[in-house]
């Protein structure tokens, strides 16, 4: 009973100074997010889903103000990709600085416009999928998310869409608090690549949700801001028709904590679904990676692979999940969760799951922690590489079969020069 | 070119000694093989030259055209032109072969006030060497070393060799673990390189290397320690009648 009461007060205190906009069907959506958040209250540390991860900091009532990075010259991530652009400033939309939204096949709404109205497809996503993704296990910050959030885009994609649409996520303030929740809806044979970057928000919760119906294709590439303060819970739920595709791959260097949240729903026979994650920190750095992969329908293929590289006291924590429903047949799932520890430090934690309703299904996972290889340093360094040059070759390496799920080779090699500027920085 | 004096190491982590006294002078120009038994530090002798970690110098020098090799990086000593062919190649996964080679040849180039090669020169050059030694170019693409076959890792060694053109070279056991034709293909390769300018260090068991690779002077190691020198004709010997007569004689 104590332990229920103190989750109502940490959501009490949590959501006393939020406001709550009740207009047109997003009022009626957030109205039944926060009944289901008020029964779960906020997590606590006595959670198992919360077990290495200490949710103090997302359930303050007040984010920890966090100093803003200077990247100097380098320039944002995706700078020179064709792409339509639509920038959030702390949390705000900036029509300014964005793109015109109009592109052939794909139709972007703001939130905030669009849902005072008495109808839209939206409504039949906007916590939609997150209140089914609260079982069997609840993740109240979405929830929150999706009673309180102040802004996010609405995108229903009918074509192929000819560029990426790409949410910028822009930080003025050091203490800012943002909420922000987008629904992603692409119809039968559609596809669509998503770009997001940016630090955001001291305290950053966002929630995705996306639809991909019979044979559309979603590529989801993010690299998440990396000043060193920042905090962020994000979600994203997606349910995924048959033989459609889902990819998403994030990029995350540095925030004192990030816990990334995946819930995916193999729902029509011979769908796809790959999430990857490439995670570099140095010293106080928490990134938590929890994935919940439903096989609900036959010869589904749903492909987990997430790397960390810490150093100087940096924790990566990895929880995963497959779940092969019965009848899910003919299902092949693959989950791959690894370290590399620079020291004695840093630390990761992994917990690993599967969960087996039906007998014809081919299902691996393996997770690892290891250090650099000396012999293979030494090896490098004989040949005439210095050794921190041979170090970075040999942490990329270690990165590559993550980086190798994102299917554009310009954007993989995007990726890859900034973990190579990355650690140069972070040299040691 | 090489000199080494009185050098004794033992391991860093245990109070095992592996050489105890070893002298040696290689000229410019010249070929040395070192044959001995199994275990005798043969391989310590190279590992340390090069600059791996875990060995402790307790007493001794060695240079390289004068420079103290000891007090070095390993990428310096390859700067300085060193080269060591390992006797268990390392595999890198991840890491593609070209991209290896590349980094390693504009590493030193860089580190000796050079220019980098372009990517295009890059690519003839080795494109042609390793024509040479009959590696195509799907191996050249493929991660260092991973999936080769133990003659394909060992002809990797000598590609590497040709392309960072090293003046001191070390080839641990490069023999081993070869065919005939590899054999042949590994030898010419090293002959190619061959030149006043260049020396080798050859570490073998068999004479075998030694009919293609000729060496001018031969050493026999034993217990850490050179214990006799001679020329071609005491591998002659080592291959007739094992190493017991000769270390009988020593004692
Ligand atoms: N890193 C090491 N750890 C433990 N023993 C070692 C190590 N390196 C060498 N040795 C020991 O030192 C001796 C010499 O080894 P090595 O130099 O490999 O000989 P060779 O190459 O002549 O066969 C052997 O007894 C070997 O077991
Ligand atoms: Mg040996």
């Amino acid at each position: 009973m104590a332990v229920l009461q103190a989750k109502q007060d940490a959501l009490a205190a949590r959501i006393a100074a939020l406001s709550f906009a009740d207009k047109g069907w997003l009022g009626a959506a957030r109205k039944a997010a926060l009944d289901r958040l008020a029964a779960m209250g906020l997590p606590g540390r006595r959670d198992e889903y919360w077990r290495y991860t200490d949710p103090a900091g997302l359930n303050a009532a007040e984010p920890a103000p966090a100093a803003l990075f200077d990247p100097g010259a380098e320039p944002q991530l995706f700078d020179h990709m064709d792409r339509v652009k639509l920038v959030f400033v702390d949390g705000v939309f900036d029509p300014r600085a964005s793109d015109d939204p109009r592109l052939a096949g794909v139709e972007i709404e703001r939130l905030t416009e669009a849902g005072g109205r008495d109808a839209h497809w939206a409504r039949g996503l906007y916590g939609v999928l997150e209140a089914q993704g609260q079982q069997p296990v609840a993740r109240p910050h979405a929830a929150l998310n999706s009673a309180f959030a102040t802004e996010g885009v609405l995108i229903r994609v009918t074509g192929r869409a000819k560029k990426p649409v790409s949410l910028i996520y822009q930080r003025t303030s050091e203490g800012s608090d943002a909420i922000l929740h987008h629904c992603i809806k692409l119809e039968p044979g559609a596809e669509l690549t998503l770009l997001e970057n940016g630090p955001a928000a001291a305290r950053f919760n966002k929630v995705m949700e996306v639809e991909v119906a019979d044979g559309a294709r979603f590529h989801h590439i993010r690299g998440q801001g990396r000043d060193h303060q920042r905090q962020a819970v994000t979600h994203i739920f997606a349910r995924l028709g048959r033989e459609s595709l889902f990819k998403s791959f994030t990029l995350t260097a540095n925030g004192r904590l990030t816990r990334n949240e995946c819930v995916i729903e193999l729902t029509g026979d011979d769908a796809v679904a790959h999430v990857a994650c490439a995670a570099v920190g140095d010293g106080d750095f928490h990134h938590d990676d929890t994935v919940f992969i439903t096989h609900g329908a036959e010869r589904c293929e749903s492909r987990q692979v997430f790397k960390k590289v810490l150093m100087n006291g940096a924790t990566g924590v990895f929880q995963g999940k497959i779940l092969v429903q019965p009848g899910a047949q003919k299902t092949d799932g693959y989950q791959l969760s690894q370290s590399l520890l620079l020291d004695e430090d840093s630390q990761f934690l992994a917990k690993p799951e599967l969960e087996i309703y039906a007998d014809d299904v081919k299902c691996s996972h393996g997770s690892t922690s290891g250090a650099i290889d000396d012999t293979a340093l030494f090896y490098l360094q004989s040949r005439g590489v210095p050794k921190r040059v041979a170090q970075s070759l040999l942490v990329l390496a270690f990165l590559a079969e993550s980086i190798a799920e994102i299917e554009s080779e310009d954007l993989a090699e995007e990726i890859r020069l900034r973990l190579e500027s990355w650690l140069h920085r972070h040299e040691h | 070119m090489l000199e080494i004096n009185n050098l004794h190491v033992k391991l860093e982590e245990e109070d095992k000694v592996i050489l105890r006294g070893v002298d040696l002078s290689v000229k410019a120009g010249e070929v040395h093989a070192i044959m001995g038994p199994n275990g005798s530090g043969k391989s310590t002798l190279s590992y340390v030259l090069a600059g791996r970690e875990g060995y402790e110098v307790t007493e001794g020098t060695a240079t390289l055209d004068g420079q103290e090799l000891l007090e070095m990086e390993p990428e310096e000593r390859a700067a300085a032109g060193l080269f060591l062919a390992f006797q268990y190649p390392v595999e890198i996964p991840g890491v593609g072969n070209m991209t290896f080679l590349r980094t390693a040849v504009n590493a030193q180039r860089k580190a000796r006030g050079e220019e980098e090669v372009s990517a295009g020169d890059f690519l003839k050059l080795i494109r042609e060497k390793a024509k040479k030694l009959k590696i195509d170019a799907e191996m050249l693409k493929r991660p260092v070393n991973v999936g080769f076959s133990g003659g394909e890792k060992k002809r990797n060694e000598i590609l590497q060799m040709a392309m960072l053109e090293p003046k001191m070279c070390i080839l641990d056991e490069t023999d081993s673990g070869l065919d005939v034709d590899a054999m042949k293909l590994v030898s010419e390769g090293v002959n190619a390189l061959r030149d006043a300018g260049r020396a080798f260090l050859v570490i073998t068991h068999y004479q075998r290397l030694l009919d293609h690779i000729k060496p001018d002077v031969v050493h026999i190691m034993a217990a850490g320690r050179i214990v006799k020198t001679g020329g071609p004709e005491l591998a002659l010997e080592v291959e007739h009648n094992g190493y017991a007569d000769i270390l009988a004689e020593v004692k």
